[in-house]
């Protein structure tokens, strides 16, 4: 049964408020559309037409040249090479990241809700913490221990800081799913004899797609868009997308062309754009259970 | 024989034996790095705010020294006093925003998904792309002031971006761009919690929509208030990348927050010792927000 919105009266009064209703909504869209908008249309202007025309007119004169330079000729401080390497960097970064803390994830929420074992809880609350922490409090011993071990600066080295600070979160979604789970299938399961992996393979995981769906997102998100870790533990060609995007803008010298800054942005963030448009409904689970309202 | 018979049964306890703690064993490792990574690295950061480090770690303890330089740092207290005002209007403004779109969109509005969905975009992207987007939009010469002095009005002069005194609010115009929707997909949710009845009966008793909403349904999804402003509260003090992007902490350093303080401090000027304690003073911040609602989900999810 559908609700009875509150503003749902009869006669004129209705009508006008309907009206107002849709004109807020639509006067909001056009804010939250306007900065993509203008970033869409600048990338596609000349130089000539940003420095005579306003900011949020159309291009009177389509050209990609500003694509083209962002991809590959963009200066990212002194190297000209454009965005192409750091994308590249970026997916070889999130692809292992993102799988690694997913799936270990997973195991961890499974073992802890589904093998209850004593302190399971106390484990679950202390590895939750470092959901929280702001990462200034181990930008320094990362450092030092990314060096000691040789990978600073390299993208082993940022996958391995993105999974182990990934995992309170990985952890949290698939415990909060497992624990909705009958205990009954897993005992089930345990008198037929299955132990521990195979439950997990056979019997759960395929229980947790949507689970998993969620977690790839929000982890992918997350990574993808990462910028603190990214410009403190790597340098120069190992540089995330983020980082690259960032020099880019700032380089000072010469005349700054900002319909390349636009296309260099549209660029970076079209990956995290685009699973939003095709999975947005799983993004927003992400989000609110990361609100840690299970 | 019956050596052999005894070897199998042997393997086959041990078996036993490694399924019945397999569930530990494959926890541990994974809690071992997060007491490594989370605890282990707090608790070297506190231990390198006590000690003398400066441009190379020194682990001579040196008491409060550390403290005592970073509380006497004046560009500590424009960080301070920016994290307060960001801090402040951020949620406020994502709250007010997201509230009331929230309750707008709940009014059975047929397009619900499509307008939901134009709310949120801006949280999939990254800081830096939407700061990138803003940058250029807040330009002094190009942008909005340009715009509204071709509108007619030659006069116009828009440059908070390079006006120290407000440059911060730029922050804050395009954080809350970027976050409201959030807030918006929170209350939304609540709101679809709230038993219809209760609505209904609220309309028949004559309340009206501003009534039943304020004094009614939004009472009712008084936790969805408390988790939202605890989540905007920490995104804010973690907020780099959006500063960075957007005014790089300048001018000077007049929007520097905590966390631009403390990279510049560790990574830029090499002041270890300082950027340590700064960075002690933001998990202690946010330990006293996280933890006591931390402790009140778990147990509230424990009943």
């Amino acid at each position: 049964m559908s609700r009875e919105g509150i503003v749902e009266r009869r006669g004129a009064g209705h009508f006008l408020l309907r009206m107002l209703l849709f004109a807020v909504l639509g006067l909001f869209c056009l804010l939250y559309l306007m900065p993509l908008v203008v970033m869409i249309s600048t990338s596609l202007k000349s130089l000539e037409e940003i420095r005579t025309g306003s900011f949020i007119s159309l291009p009177k004169e389509v050209t990609f040249d500003a694509w083209g330079k962002a991809w590959d000729t963009a200066c990212v401080g002194v190297r000209c090479t454009g965005l192409e390497p750091y994308m590249w960097n970026s997916v070889l970064m999130v692809v292992p990241a993102v799988f690694i803390s997913t799936l270990l994830g997973a195991i961890n929420g499974y073992a802890l809700t589904k093998w209850r074992f004593r302190g399971a809880n106390t484990i679950f609350a202390l590895m939750l913490f470092g959901a929280f922490i702001p990462f200034q409090i181990v930008l320094l011993p990362m450092a030092r221990t990314l060096g000691y071990f040789g990978l600073a600066g390299t993208t082993s080295g940022l996958i391995l800081v993105h999974t182990v600070y990934g995992l309170a979160f990985t952890t949290l979604f698939f415990r909060n799913f497992f624990v909705s789970v009958s205990d009954g299938i897993v005992q089930a399961a345990k008198i037929d004899g299955a132990g521990f992996f195979p439950i997990f393979f056979k019997l759960m995981l395929p229980m947790a797609v949507p689970t998993i769906v969620v977690t790839v997102i929000w982890q992918f998100t997350q990574i993808w868009n990462d910028f603190l870790f990214g410009i403190a533990f790597t340098v120069g060609d190992s540089n995330p997308v983020t980082v690259a995007l960032n020099n880019i803008v700032a380089t000072s010298t010469g005349v700054k062309e900002y319909n390349v800054d636009m296309a260099a942005a549209i660029i970076a963030g079209l990956p995290t754009l685009f699973v939003y448009v095709l999975a947005g409904n799983y993004f927003v689970r992400g989000l609110s259970a990361g609100a840690v309202k299970g | 024989m019956p050596q052999l018979a005894k070897k199998p049964t042997r393997a086959v306890a041990l078996g036993r034996l490694l399924e019945r703690w397999l569930p530990q064993i494959v926890v541990s490792p994974l809690f071992a790095a997060s007491l490594v990574f989370v605890y282990g690295f707090i608790a070297w950061t506190v231990y390198i705010s006590f000690t003398r480090s400066g441009v190379l770690p020194n682990y001579t303890l040196a008491g409060l020294l550390q403290y005592e330089r970073l509380w006497a740092t004046p560009r500590w207290y424009v960080a301070l006093r920016n994290l307060f005002v960001f801090t402040g209007l951020f949620v406020a403004g994502c709250m007010a925003i997201g509230i009331l779109l929230a309750i707008l969109l709940d009014q059975r509005i047929r397009i619900e998904g499509v307008i939901r969905n134009i709310y949120l975009y801006p949280m999939a992207l990254s800081f830096i792309v939407t700061g990138t987007a803003w940058k250029w939009i807040l330009n002094p010469t190009l942008g909005i002031e340009k715009f509204v002095q071709g509108l007619g009005f030659p006069d116009f002069s828009f440059d908070w971006l390079i006006d120290p005194n407000m440059a911060i609010y730029t922050v804050v115009i395009a954080g809350v761009w970027q976050s409201s929707g959030y807030v918006m997909a929170l209350f939304l949710a609540g709101l679809r919690s709230v038993d219809d009845e209760i609505i209904r009966a609220a309309a028949i008793d004559g309340a009206g929509p501003v009534r039943t909403y304020a004094s009614i349904v939004l009472p009712m999804i008084r936790p969805v208030f408390l988790s939202s402003i605890i989540v905007l509260s920490h995104i804010a003090i973690k907020s780099y990348d959006l500063v960075v992007a957007l005014t790089g902490g300048g001018p000077g350093y007049a929007t520097d927050l905590p966390a631009t303080f403390m990279y510049a401090f560790a990574f830029q000027r090499s002041e270890l010792g300082v950027a340590a304690a700064s960075a002690v003073m933001m998990l202690v911040t946010v330990m006293a927000i996280i933890i006591p609602y931390l402790y009140s989900e778990l147990r509230g999810a424990r009943k």
